[in-house]
């Protein structure tokens, strides 16, 4: 028989039974739907975690002053003082993997201004470091080269802080005091927000670190050196790059730890990852199991049709019809219900993943590997539970079939 | 003698429930020549329905030999049996047996569906059979709508459209008044003279067998009489 045509005969014996077709079809649809609006809210999640992330920095690399042997005594992070200026500019001779630095020193200190005054930190750096960072900026201008070199007096607020000590005034202009020393404000930072560990990133004052260095503190080493790689693939290589240039400045013989760390934020955003799939095939799975579950409902459905139409088998056989094609028939009846299901979960789990983004707010990558996973899926539930009543029907007695009332 | 069907010490046991076993023939021999027309009568219970369903491949004999246009059929499998049921004979049943909510067109179709013979001259050669049996008008009719004569006519149609050697009739008036039955009748007379078709006919009417020109009386899975 053309396969076209028992295409039609199927559809036929689908249609003469709407309402039961529609709720035998029912199953395979939800089934489909949640799998298409898990996997889509799972991939959702992960494109917006990893947003998040990138906001922190893109591609970024962080070295910090490390522990210090001596003597067998080991000191914690960041209470030594090796890390200085010119690795900074030797990373950013040196490191060719590396695309940006900028040497960072922080403070906490009160920024007053008038008769309000606020503490915060002040963080001092160079004009890179609003390229690392992805920052850009709402009002004025960042400060240059130029006002690092001369350790100028000028400071760009960021939002928070602009909001406690200005109100809705625009900063950009004024003079504000940290420790009695007067900066000029030349710039307003966007909102960054917070970061994903809850820490508000507006809340600080971006100055030159020399001027940080000289007139704040008093130091000439660095709190930290914020670097970007040329690429996200070349993340590991420029930690390496950074790491062997730095223990050779530092004269770090072989076999000893380093005096300092490479940090990157590919680890943080691998790890993120990694959890975001392990929930993303968590709920698939469960979803696949209502796919399942719908499968059965078919297989049902089926037999109770195999069992109604005997007779019509059996009129079938005996003009001719051979086990293969009542076999044929039946099967393409099951996959015909399941595909039809599949089609309308798809509709309905895009439409659901769409008003879903909507009000999350989230990005809706349509995943067509889920779509087509879940047709496949749902073809193939149709074959495997279509399987036994097509070949209980096919396997038929013709003369019980036919007698039968 | 050119035998058309020749049955050969045929026997056909049913085991009920593995335990009893029921007798169903017991060594019928019969020959039939081609366009032979053939009234097989006897009680209920005699075996001719079970030899009807032999000869129309429906059913493999347990023991004994079969042969139709001298193709043996006793040990055939399901598909080659379908194969013969298709290309050699024509069912004419008691309750006519089409497909419901099937148009006349479409039930006369399903033979030559199962044919592969292409959808143009499918049904072209419907609409002529249903045209011989005088239901052209009403061919787009769902069988459902028809009356049990007309159904009956569509079977016959149905049987014939693939010009089949053998038309196997079951008691093929039992369900209708004596006017309709003879209607019918006359077709079935037609296209044994007409197109010399073989017809085995059951029945246990007396003037419905009166249209064969050979009787054979069955009883207890034996042919008792051949006239």
């Amino acid at each position: 028989m053309e396969l076209l045509f028992t295409i039609r005969v199927a559809l036929r014996a689908i249609m003469r039974n709407k309402l039961r077709s529609l709720l035998t079809v029912l199953g395979v649809v939800i089934g489909v739907c949640a799998v298409i609006t898990m996997v889509n809210i799972g991939s959702g999640a992960q494109i917006s975690i990893e947003k998040a992330i990138s906001g922190l920095g893109t591609n970024m690399l962080i070295v910090i002053p490390g522990s210090m042997t001596k003597g067998g005594m080991r000191t914690g992070f960041g209470t030594v003082t090796t890390l200085i200026d010119e690795d900074a500019q030797a990373i950013r001779d040196e490191c060719p993997t590396v695309q940006l630095v900028s040497p960072v020193v922080s403070t906490a200190a009160q920024v007053v201004f008038q008769n309000q005054n606020w503490g915060t930190s002040i963080m001092g750096t160079d004009p890179e470091f609003q390229r690392i960072k992805n920052w850009s900026l709402a009002r004025g201008e960042f400060f240059t080269m130029q006002d690092v070199k001369a350790a100028t007096k000028v400071c760009v607020l960021g939002k928070s802080v602009a909001e406690k000590l200005f109100g809705t005034q625009n900063p950009v202009g004024q003079i504000v005091r940290v420790k009695r020393i007067p900066f000029r404000v030349i710039g307003l930072l966007t909102e960054k927000g917070q970061t994903t560990f809850g820490q508000d990133q507006d809340d600080t004052v971006v100055i030159p670190y020399t001027t940080a260095q000289k007139r704040l503190m008093g130091i000439t080493y660095l709190s930290m050196i914020m670097a970007s790689a040329v690429s996200n693939e070349r993340i590991p290589d420029a930690q390496d790059q950074i790491t062997t240039l730095l223990r050779q400045r530092h004269h770090i013989p072989k076999g000893e730890d380093d005096d300092f760390t490479v940090r990157n934020l590919a680890d943080l955003t691998a790890t993120f990852t990694i959890i975001t799939g392990i929930l993303t095939l968590l709920l698939g799975s469960i979803a696949s199991i209502s796919l399942v579950v719908g499968g059965i409902g078919i297989m049902n459905i089926m037999l109770v049709s195999v069992t109604e139409r005997t007779r019509e088998i059996g009129i079938r056989m005996s003009v001719g019809a051979k086990p293969g094609d009542i076999l044929l028939q039946f099967l393409l009846e099951a996959v015909l219900l399941s595909l039809i299901g599949g089609g309308v979960g798809i509709v309905l789990g895009i439409g659901l993943t769409s008003i879903i983004a909507y009000f999350a707010d989230w990005p809706t990558p349509i995943s067509f590997v889920a779509i087509l996973v879940s047709s496949l899926f749902a073809a193939v539930v149709g074959i495997f539970f279509g399987l036994y009543p097509a070949r209980k029907a096919s396997r038929m007695n013709p003369i019980e079939a036919l007698r039968y009332e | 003698m050119n035998s058309f069907i020749r049955a050969d010490e045929l026997h056909k046991i049913y085991s009920l429930d593995g335990h009893a076993e029921v007798y169903a023939l017991r060594g019928v021999s019969l020959t039939v020549s081609q366009g032979e027309f053939v009234a097989i009568m006897g009680p209920s219970g005699s075996g001719k329905s079970t030899f009807m369903n032999l000869i129309g491949c429906l059913d493999t004999p347990t023991r004994g030999t079969l042969s139709i246009e001298g193709t043996e059929v006793s040990s055939l499998s399901p598909n080659q049996l379908a194969e013969i049921r298709n290309k050699k004979i024509g069912f004419v049943f008691q309750n006519f047996n089409l497909l419901p909510r099937t148009s006349a067109l479409e039930n006369v179709e399903l033979p030559l569906i199962y044919n592969r013979v292409p959808a143009a001259q499918r049904r072209q050669r419907s609409a002529q059979a249903l045209e011989r049996v005088g239901l052209k008008e009403r061919m787009n009719n769902l069988s459902n709508q028809l009356s049990g004569g007309e159904q009956q006519r569509v079977a016959i149609a149905r049987a014939m459209v693939n010009n089949p050697a053998l038309i196997l009739a079951d008691e093929p008036t039992g369900n209708l008044d004596t006017t309709t039955s003879i209607e019918i009748m006359n077709i079935v007379k037609e296209l044994n003279e007409a197109s010399g078709i073989t017809i085995i006919l059951v029945t246990h009417e007396q003037d419905i067998a009166k249209y064969a020109k050979r009787q054979v009386h069955f009883r207890d899975g034996n042919i008792i009489r051949d006239e």
